[in-house]
């Protein structure tokens, strides 16, 4: 198990919250107040969490989805046609070069670097496998609660705070020193 | 993702599932009680597993001459029952992923199971080919590269395709259904205690179910449905291809792909009632498999069966209207001929058993489903061994004709396989969520610090 970084001076605070509506009016409203480096914790994607509490909008796993399956399907191309080439052999009386043959191994080639690479792309973009510690964590985001953790530098320290039991929080945590998330 | 709307129809199929705490207590707890019944069954599951595996073995050691497999008829059992597994693989994806595309808001409950029965599927499906190979040692030669004369495969034999589809069906199957899994792998870790904690902690990758990786996740879930969908179209219309490639009479058709499509949809949703009835009497899973479910898979069943029943007619009507006395002899043997039993097991069952689901009461009995289902089973493997068996029977030459009988070690592997897929599928239900936890909260209405805003 790796430790998560700390941040020198900054304090952290975890707040449990256990309506959706009161999160996304937190995170709405620690976005308001300019704080970007927060987390929410929920149970289930939440879109509206994700959407209106943290205006989250394009993923580029999409990108990696994309170029994985046209590797794919270029690849499968390549691959056949090379072969064929390579030794051209009449079978069948069938062109040697047979695309309707091809596109075959080409389809099930994208799928699959599609499916490949849209995995790798999640992991890279969700920072999976994580293997740090889990520090600033509640297991009660897994079950039915949301969650909010924020490190903040002391002078916003106490503004954060104020904001967070604002939304009435089941808890709210801190922690002496933050940690990045 | 589409729930607040599914909501707004009213199309709420779970409405004894109040909060997200109840699904975890409900699913998690199914983790935790293994129960008798369990441990009976997984007996049974293994001693067939030994039964497959000392099948397998002995004709390993015979030699591929111990099946009945002879010439004319090369393809028997092992092929029958590999195009049996791969279809019943396909429900599962068309659950996962064409049914969230679609949106069908009664999919959450019952798509862990039907993913997992899946990959499961194409796991035993996988081994007939080697086995049906005979000599098993020589099975990577199915992998394409070049032989000593450098001389590369032929990548316009459907065989070959047969490769590809089926291996990108396992991978992408298989990690879809990972993926899936990963969420409520980390609600059963925080919840676990012991070597169990350790186990999720190791498969759950330290989720946290943070905006972070929820905003990716459930991206990457939408482009991965997005593939899968023309994938399990495509892997089995290649299966298909495998047959309609070929001169065979009965085989050489071009509706085979639509036609082994549907089929393959309709014997895996019959497979998925099979498993889901037991599974929510012996888990407690009433509140979640409720008779609605039920009902939308009885549907797919009844539409797959008239496609597939609408299948049968035209190949009959082809066979007659081509005028070619091959195909029209192939199709009168299958009626009336040394395989006509067969035959009649499979319109009897895939086209006359399921027209009791256009009525409403049988498709709210879940009793009468569970029997219908088993028919359709039992009639699905006999389709494939009907398109198999007697068309290879009687091609073209009268001298050339031949009959097959299945041995005994055939029927032992064929037996095996449902072990072998049911040993994998129990351990599944001990060690997984068995009901996908964080999508059947999409379907839960969101706990709201005000009740005005929680009916909105």
């Amino acid at each position: 198990m790796i430790m998560p970084r700390r941040r020198q001076g900054h304090r952290g605070f975890f707040a449990l919250f256990e309506h959706l509506d009161s999160t996304i009016g937190a995170c709405k409203a620690l976005r308001a107040a300019g704080h970007k480096g927060f987390r929410a914790y929920a149970p289930l994607p939440e879109h509206h969490l994700l959407e209106e509490g943290l205006a989250l909008k394009h993923s580029p796993v999409r990108v990696f989805t994309l170029a994985g399956a046209m590797t794919g399907a270029a690849t499968g191309f390549a691959f056949t046609t090379w072969t064929s080439m390579d030794w051209p052999l009449v079978t069948g009386g069938k062109p040697v070069f047979s695309i309707p043959a091809y596109v075959v191994i080409a389809f099930e080639l994208a799928i699959l670097f599609g499916a490949l690479s849209t995995v790798i792309g999640l992991f890279i973009n969700a920072g999976l496998p994580n293997l740090r510690r889990m520090v600033a964590y509640h297991p009660e985001c897994s079950n039915g609660s949301f969650g909010v953790y924020i490190t903040a530098p002391p002078a916003q320290a106490e503004a954060v705070k104020r904001i967070l039991s604002g939304f009435d929080p089941a808890e709210l945590r801190e922690d002496p020193e933050g940690f990045d998330v | 993702m589409a729930t607040a709307d599914a909501r707004q129809r009213g199309a709420l199929p779970n409405p004894d599932v109040a909060t997200y705490e109840a699904v975890n207590r409900d699913v998690l707890k199914v983790l935790s009680r293994p129960g008798k019944g369990w441990w009976v069954l997984f007996g049974m599951a293994a001693a067939g597993v030994a039964v497959f595996l000392g099948s397998w073995f002995y004709q390993i050691y015979q030699g591929i001459g111990v099946s009945g497999l002879n010439a004319p008829v090369g393809w028997g059992v092992y092929i029958t029952t590999f195009v049996f597994w791969v279809g019943i693989a396909h429900s599962g994806t068309l659950i996962s992923a064409i049914l969230f595309l679609f949106r069908a808001p009664w999919r959450q409950a019952i798509y862990r199971a039907s993913e997992a029965m899946t990959v499961f599927a194409v796991m035993t499906a996988g081994l007939f080919p080697l086995i049906h190979v005979g000599r098993v040692w020589h099975a990577y030669w199915l992998i394409p590269y070049p032989n000593s004369r450098f001389l590369w495969p032929n990548f316009r034999s459907p065989l070959v395709w047969d490769v590809f589809a089926i291996t990108t069906y396992f991978t992408v199957s298989a990690v879809f259904f990972y993926l899936g899994t990963i969420p409520d792998l980390a609600a059963a870790r925080d919840q676990a205690r012991g070597l169990r904690k350790k186990f999720y902690q190791i498969i759950s990758l330290g989720w946290r179910g943070t905006d972070r990786e929820w905003h990716h996740f459930s991206k990457a879930y939408i482009y991965l449905a997005a593939l899968a969908t023309p994938l399990v179209l495509s892997v089995h219309s290649v299966v298909s291809w495998d047959f309609a490639m070929a001169i065979v009479p009965g085989w050489h058709t071009t509706i085979f792909a639509p036609y082994f499509v549907a089929g393959a949809i309709f014997s895996g949703v019959a497979l998925v009632i099979t498993l889901a009835v037991p599974m929510r009497k012996y888990f407690g899973l009433e509140d979640y498999l409720t008779v609605k479910h039920f009902e939308a898979m009885a549907k797919l069943c009844l539409l797959t069966s008239s496609i597939v029943l609408y299948a049968y007619m035209t190949e009959y009507f082809l066979a007659w209207y081509s005028g070619e006395p091959p195909e029209r002899g192939s199709f009168w043997n299958r009626v009336f001929g040394h395989y006509w039993w067969a035959n009649w097991i499979m319109l009897t069952c895939n086209g006359l058993v399921p027209l009791m689901l256009w009525f409403k009461r049988v498709r709210r009995s879940i009793s009468a489903l569970f029997v219908i289902s088993i028919f359709i089973n039992i009639g699905m493997w006999f389709e494939r061994y009907v398109i198999i068996v007697t068309s290879l029977s009687h091609e073209y030459e009268p001298w050339a004709w031949g009959l097959y009988r299945p041995s005994y070690v055939e029927m032992g592997i064929l037996l095996g396989s449902f072990a072998w897929f049911g040993f994998w599928f129990l351990l599944f239900t001990r060690l997984l969520p068995p009901v996908a936890i964080a999508e059947m909260k999409e379907v839960v209405p969101p706990p709201m610090s005000s009740r005005k805003e929680a009916a909105t």
